[in-house]
């Protein structure tokens, strides 16, 4: 078990989090941004869900145009700043560096992104306008990274924009779902704020969407409508005991209110983390540096089929996580003084899960976190009209234009992907902005 | 072992790395801790009649994450009395006897010259230089290049100095003119035991964008420095090849001076004639620690090529610096990628695009991006091989058997030139040229 102690003040909280990607030195900086070959039709940039032209930015850095590569990267990703830190830029920019080719180290692109980002955000430099009011409105459900790209964008051509949050907060999972060591909560709100006064949009929180009369009056009130929900809590596995509220959470809910209560969060010492996925790592990591001892992954498959990028996987594993492999869980039963998670071992047949007949077992813990995959929203999918939804209850839209079967609804982010990363939802907001834009400009609304 | 000593125009050094004229030989102490570091000998900072500098000095230029690849500086003369230097050399001679002091000089009148050249002998200084070089300050004053840009006044002045010089005498030149060759002769003929070259280009390093001044800026102007370090070194190795090459200088002994940080830059200088060298910038850049790389890599080139002495191999390199009209026209290269290094920058691909002459392709298959050379296009410019960033991924292969020799002077006598505009002996004709309009076909350069 990795030396953890229960973080008490915010400072532990800071130390056990310390940032994985933490802003660079101008010196950093410099001698970094030297490094990059600026290849022709780089690779780096094809494999930015945004395509960023980064050569171009690393170079305005090193030229001390810091402000003009800002601008570079907002100009592709209204989130660049929350996706320097929170990107896993090893799969994508970095990933696809030419020096990894030769065995030499990446450029290190997105502590350069950050830091280019964290500059104008700091200085409240303004690098764009607001275009002149068209006349039209749009109403974005959900101001997670989708919804804030889709307003950007909109203001740029001059729609008026409202943004209802079922929270309190902007940005979406970037501030209720990252794990603390890849960005703070200040750092992700900071760019929300900045955009939002450079952009001035409005955003009405603690207003869910969750009647057909709030649909018909946006429906009625506006020119189009960007649905940029997400997805849901955390499924229901259906075992026997999962409703314990003393013992068992889910693990979107687990590190949206570790988010929120930082130190004063408390953790148990024995925690079993069900799942092989990113968010699983990311709650066992995290269980760890609240300082719990024991932290087991319990996964159904073996190892070679999780889910999580190698990397979640060893820092999870760095921080203290243990992982139990082939094994599925049967039932839940609550003690007085603890949990047990009574399990089967499996094996995988041609692909197919089957239970060991026979080979029981029960783990002991203080507390399960369920890290097994997310509601999907299709009670909210039912008050729209002619909306299709896919056979994994995720909304269809047109690849170029974010547009959906009810073509006044446009969509964007985890809701049309089923669950992937804050730059992926950066990209389909700004996609659908202009898809709503030719969409309107080609009617007669 | 090889012997680094030299014997230069009757100065003797135990090697030949001698630190120039400049700042790090300001005093005693800097000159004292240099020889102790292991340079073989120092040219002081130039005396004559005490100056007053300004603050502040150096200007740099830097390229990518590399600091310093060029400094100038508007610093003057030495701003101390003539007998603290006088003193500190005495000093300097009685710890150090079998190193090199040299006393570089910048008087006005040939009095002056008289007078300080005795000073500086009584010392005991083992050689004199004349700076006729600096191309900032002094000039206005009608010293430093403002001589050195003029033969016929450094020749006098080569001569009022030889008339009374008993140690040796090195004539340091200006670059700041067309033909070297002229104040190089010229110093020859006034008699000069040895010549030493280059001093500072004349320039302007930078300019600050908040001000609008030149660096470095000096309460808010600033003036045209002189230009040292790294950026210079080309420069200053022609101008020793040429001096070396022309046949009344050649066999004046030549102390090559411009931009030397390592051993390499070090036996450069050598291969095309010189047999001392000074160093300025590095020192003011990494200070006097640098010259054990200098020294233990000149130790392992001679001794790897059997060289017992730097005379070995002086001015090796000389006879194949030839004038274009002597090169081999049938000599052909071509460029080739090892695919196994490359990476996928495609920097050559666009640098031979867009720079040179349209010799790489690329596909844009299956993600493969390793480009390929196209022989029939390739001149064997080299510039592919020179942007490639990864070691001996490209190389220039010889196409020709060697046999064939044509020159363009050959060429020349007979008649076998491009004489009219549209010649169909034009060396082009033929080549692949793409047609102008294919270029907006092309995807957005990126």
């Amino acid at each position: 078990m990795a030396e953890y102690k229960k973080p008490v003040t915010s400072a532990d909280f800071d130390a056990n989090f310390a940032q994985k990607k933490p802003l660079m030195s101008k010196t950093e900086a410099y001698m970094e941004s030297s490094r990059c070959l600026f290849c022709y039709d780089a690779p780096c940039m094809q494999a930015c869900p945004t395509h960023i032209d980064i050569p171009l930015f690393i170079k305005q850095i090193h030229t001390g145009n810091v402000d003009g590569a800002a601008k570079t990267i907002f100009d592709s990703n209204w989130l660049g700043s929350a996706c320097g830190k929170v990107c896993p830029t090893g799969v994508l920019c970095e990933g696809a560096c030419v020096y990894t080719n030769d065995n030499a180290k990446p450029i290190d692109i997105g502590r350069l992104q950050y830091y280019a980002t964290e500059k104008v955000i700091r200085e409240d430099k303004h690098l764009y306008s607001v275009g002149e009011n068209n006349g039209r409105k749009v109403a974005i459900i959900g101001a997670g990274p989708a919804g804030i790209a889709c307003a950007c964008e909109l203001r740029t051509m001059g729609y008026q924009v409202d943004i209802f949050e079922a929270k309190g907060k902007p940005s979406g999972l970037t501030v209720h779902g990252t794990a603390p060591y890849k960005i703070t909560n200040e750092e992700a709100l900071a760019e929300m704020e900045y955009l939002q006064n450079q952009f001035k949009y409005n955003i009405h929180y603690h207003t869910p969407i969750t009647t057909k009369e709030q649909i018909s009056k946006l429906e009625k009130d506006y020119d189009a409508i960007f649905l940029g929900v997400g997805i849901g809590p955390t499924s229901v596995l259906g075992l026997k005991g999962e409703q314990s509220e003393k013992y068992v959470i889910g693990a979107v809910e687990f590190i949206e209110e570790l988010r929120e209560k930082q130190h004063e969060y408390s953790v148990p010492k024995n925690v079993i983390v069900l799942g092989g996925g990113n968010t699983a790592m990311d709650a066992a990591s995290e269980s760890a540096r609240m300082g719990a001892e024991k932290v087991s992954l319990v996964y159904r498959r073996p190892k070679e089929a999780m889910g999580a990028y190698d990397f979640e996987y060893k820092l999870a594993i760095s921080a203290g996580g243990y992982s139990i492999y082939n094994t599925a869980p049967l039932e839940i039963i609550a003690h007085e003084n603890h949990v047990e998670l009574k399990c089967i071992k499996t094996e995988l047949k041609n692909g197919v899960i089957h239970e060991v007949e026979g080979s029981e077992f029960s783990l002991e813990a203080d507390l399960i976190i369920k890290a097994t995959g997310q509601a999907k929203m299709g009670e909210f999918f039912s008050l729209i009209d002619d909306l299709s939804i896919d056979s994994k209850k995720r909304i269809v839209v047109n690849e170029t234009t974010f547009q959906t079967s009810n073509h006044k609804y446009f969509a964007g982010g985890d809701a049309v992907n089923g669950g992937a990363e804050v730059v992926n939802g950066a990209y389909d907001g700004k996609m659908a902005a202009k898809g709503i834009d030719t969409w309107l400009n080609s009617t007669k609304n | 072992m090889a012997d680094l000593s030299i014997d230069f125009a009757g100065i003797k050094a135990p090697n030949p790395f001698w630190l120039a004229s400049a700042p790090p030989t300001n005093s005693g102490y800097q000159i004292m801790k240099a020889f102790d570091a292991g340079w073989g000998g120092a040219v002081w900072k130039t005396l004559g009649v005490p100056v007053v500098n300004v603050s502040s000095r150096y200007g740099g230029v830097n390229y990518r994450d590399t600091r310093l690849m060029g400094l100038n500086n508007i610093e003057l003369i030495s701003d101390r009395p003539l007998s603290d230097n006088l003193r500190e050399i005495t000093e300097v001679k009685k710890h150090f006897p079998n190193h090199a002091v040299i006393a570089s000089l910048m008087v006005e009148s040939k009095k002056e010259w008289h007078e300080i050249i005795k000073m500086v002998e009584d010392a005991g200084a083992d050689g004199i230089e004349l700076n006729f070089g600096c191309p900032h300050g002094m000039c206005e004053r009608g010293m430093g290049s403002a001589v050195g840009q003029e033969p016929e006044v450094l020749k006098l002045i080569v001569e009022w100095v030889m008339e009374v010089a008993k140690i040796p005498v090195i004539t340091k030149l200006s670059p700041n003119i067309s033909h070297i060759t002229d104040p190089g002769l010229a110093s020859v003929q006034g008699g000069t035991n040895a010549i030493s070259l280059v001093n500072t280009f004349k320039s302007i390093v930078g300019i600050d964008l908040d001000s609008f001044a030149p660096y470095p800026v000096v309460d808010g102007k600033g003036s045209n420095g002189g230009y040292c370090g790294p950026a210079i070194k080309p420069i200053a190795l022609n101008m020793v090849r040429e001096l070396a090459q022309h046949r009344e200088i050649a066999g004046t002994p030549i102390s090559g001076i411009g931009g030397i940080e390592t051993w390499r830059d070090v036996v450069e200088f050598i291969l095309l004639g010189a047999t001392s060298v000074q160093v300025c910038t590095a020192a003011m850049h990494y200070g006097f620690g640098i010259v054990r790389e200098m020294e233990a890599g000149l130790h392992s080139f001679m001794d790897e090529r059997g060289y017992k002495t730097i005379y070995d191999f002086v001015g090796l390199a000389l006879p194949n610096v030839k004038e274009w009209k002597d090169l081999n026209l049938k000599h052909k290269v071509v460029a080739s990628i090892d695919e196994s290094k490359c990476v996928g920058c495609q920097l050559c691909y666009i640098a031979c695009e867009d720079g040179a002459h349209q010799a790489i392709g690329i596909t844009e298959l299956d993600g493969n991006r390793i480009p390929h050379i196209i022989e029939d296009n390739c001149v064997g410019c080299n510039l592919c091989s020179l942007v490639c960033p990864v070691e001996e991924c490209i190389t220039m292969v010889k196409q020709d058997d060697g046999k064939e020799f044509v020159s363009w002077a050959q060429r020349t006598n007979a008649n076998d030139v491009p004489t009219t505009f549209d010649d169909p002996r034009a060396g082009g004709l033929g080549h692949y040229v793409p047609e102008p309009a294919l270029a907006l076909t092309k995807r957005r350069s990126r």
